[in-house]
């Protein structure tokens, strides 16, 4: 009897049990769901524009000045891209914006390590107030430097050369990459120092042959940066490149997208034209970000969380 | 660092110099350093002083400038476009640079949680972050464009009357900030990995002490990744009061002035009107105004922001 009773009573507890499960189980399941929904929602808004920016450059002349629009294509127009690159000098800007950034690239590793270098593992008296320094000028705008750096330039005959964008690049290639770098370098064990010191390496052995091949990834990250910004870099070549035939693919657009050649004179370029453009000088940067994500999150973090 | 610790060692450092190995080391030291020492003399303290000159000179680019005292900040005074370029690029950043935060750390609340293919959405809310500012610049003025835009196509279907956008001065900023909004996943990277160091055993304390998730985000959340979001907000600030490439490109300050970012005009006051001084006036002017906002900002982030270890709080 007693038997009895406390069977039914455990069937009723887990029976209780269950049902609390499972409604705890449906919460989860709508709270998860809807978790998804709004990130799908929001990844379909920042997306979105990408989408507009793809599917403006397919589209026949017709279709652009539909409205409202209409979402695709009303058929893939691929000769637009042809069509687009007859008129805009690509291969012209590209291969300066292409030795823009190998100039700088070269300039800033080097120079911006070996700073870096000296500041987290080599003892230098007034280190530590030289370092203050370095962090103090990343607050500077450019703008304020601007003038009397173009002056110099102009001095030195340099205006209208990519000189003034590579140059400064070699003389410590900026504030922000020297204190990523050092902060890497930073969390290379000094125990290898010592024992490439007692091996017979000198300060400038321990930075070619311990310091820079431990911190690929952060030199990675740092060529990286570096790529993008003079990428998509507009006023320094604004401000230094005058002639069509020193200009960067950024600078370009502007002056092509006003002066489309129609017979008698110039009007706009189309915008299906204009966006093709625009997705080929987006193609490079969105690829490489793809392929080095590691190194880009990494960059991020190292230089974000410890400032 | 502590000064009880810093005093011994600097004393065993000062001895340390005076050995000749250590003053080769030093030496070798500075060589290293001698490309950056070379660089912040010729292209940042030495111009930062010239254009602190400039600033109080009359200077036409082909002529000598002239020193004019106070003349160039005391016109500013009475320049209307100044202080419109001032009011216009306020308004942006207050809105922009606030929103963008909003904006990114919700996203990263939001991936935080066990989310199926993470890193498939961090990517698509990032991606926005890498596109060129030239291109953004363009597509944007697309998407605006009032007669066959696709964001007045999107109000045309919902019955708004819809605005002109980048050609009416009332729309113009709104449609600035929500184009910059547009790149808030810049910050999303950062703010992921400070949410991921956030220590599990905070929470489940919290959640001991019957603590809900609003409670969990305003009292554990929140405060320890706050470092951050301080960070970003700082890094926003200090470029929304540089902007310049996309008013440049898409309606190079109209209509009517309504969009004159503070860096547009200075270039059109440097380079189109050639006052290399009254700009050298308006750089200082831009740094001044940086460099206060920098110190409100930690000043009134003082009590907000959390940092762990008091050697962080330097």
């Amino acid at each position: 009897m007693q038997a009895t009773t406390q069977a039914t009573t455990s069937a009723e507890r887990s029976n209780q049990q269950l049902e609390r499960r499972a409604l705890l189980r449906m919460q989860h399941w709508t709270s998860r769901s809807l978790l998804h929904l709004a990130v799908t929602a929001g990844a379909v808004v920042f997306l979105f524009p990408l989408f507009w920016l793809i599917s403006s450059s397919l589209k026949p002349e017709g279709d652009i000045f539909l409205f409202p629009p209409n979402l695709w294509p009303s058929k893939f127009m691929w000769l637009n891209y042809p069509a687009a690159l007859s008129s805009f000098p690509f291969l012209q800007t590209g291969l300066n914006t292409m030795l823009i950034v190998v100039g700088v690239e070269i300039g800033r590793l080097i120079s911006a390590s070996l700073a870096a270098y000296a500041f987290s593992r080599v003892r230098i008296p007034g280190r530590q107030v030289l370092f203050m320094l370095v962090l103090s000028t990343m607050m500077l705008p450019y703008h304020i430097t601007l003038i009397p750096q173009y002056i110099i330039f102009r001095d030195l005959g340099w205006l209208n050369s990519f000189k003034p964008l590579i140059v400064p690049s070699f003389f410590g290639g900026g504030a922000f990459f020297i204190f990523l770098l050092r902060q890497f370098f930073m969390t290379i064990p000094r125990e290898y120092d010592d024992a490439a010191r007692i091996d017979g390496c000198g300060t400038f052995g321990i930075y070619w042959r311990i310091i820079l091949p431990l911190a690929k990834p952060a030199l990675a990250t740092v060529a990286i940066f570096t790529f993008m910004g003079e990428w998509n870099d507009f006023f320094a070549p604004l401000i230094y490149l005058n002639t069509p035939d020193k200009w960067t693919l950024a600078l370009a657009i502007k002056t092509w997208e006003l002066t489309q050649q129609s017979g008698l004179g110039y009007k706009p370029q189309p915008y299906n034209h204009i966006m093709a453009i625009a997705t080929l000088i987006t193609l490079v940067p969105m690829l490489m970000f793809f392929f080095t994500q590691r190194y880009f999150v990494q960059g991020v973090v190292v230089s974000g969380i410890k400032g | 660092m502590s000064t009880l610790q810093a005093a011994p060692l600097a004393v065993r450092e000062r001895s340390w110099w005076q050995s000749p190995q250590s003053r080769k080391e030093a030496l070798e030291g500075l060589v290293c350093l001698l490309p950056w020492i070379i660089g912040f003399l010729a292209f940042t303290a030495g111009p930062l002083i010239y254009s602190g000159y400039l600033s109080f000179t009359d200077y036409p680019i082909l002529q000598e400038p002239t020193w004019v005292g106070l003349k160039n900040f005391q016109s500013m005074f009475s320049d209307d476009l100044f202080w419109k370029s001032l009011r216009v690029t306020a308004l942006y950043t207050l809105v922009a640079v606030p929103g963008g935060v909003i904006i990114g750390y919700s996203m990263a609340l939001l991936l935080n949680q066990q989310i199926f293919g993470l890193s498939f959405w961090r990517t698509a809310y990032y991606v926005p972050a890498v596109v060129p500012a030239v291109a953004t610049a363009y597509l944007w003025a697309w998407m605006f464009n009032p007669d066959f835009g696709v964001i007045n196509g999107f109000l045309l279907r919902l019955g708004v009357e819809p605005p002109k956008w980048f050609g009416s001065e009332e729309w113009v900023l709104p449609a600035f900030i929500i184009m910059s909004l547009w790149g808030a996943g810049g910050g999303l990277v950062l703010y992921l990995a400070a949410l991921q160091g956030v220590p599990t055993s905070l929470y489940d304390a919290a959640k001991v002490d019957g603590a809900n998730a609003w409670h969990r985000l305003r009292h554990v959340t929140l405060p320890i990744t706050s470092p951050v979001i301080l960070f970003t907000f700082l890094t926003g600030l200090i470029g929304s009061f540089q902007v310049f490439t996309a008013g440049f490109l898409i309606t190079n300050g109209g209509p009517n002035n309504a969009s004159l970012f503070y860096v547009l005009y200075l270039y059109r006051v440097g380079w189109r009107y050639f006052k290399m001084g009254y700009a050298s006036a308006l750089g200082w002017v831009l740094f001044a105004i940086i460099m206060v906002l920098t110190l409100i900002t930690l000043r009134a982030s003082g009590r907000l922001v959390y940092y762990e270890s008091s050697e962080e709080k330097e």
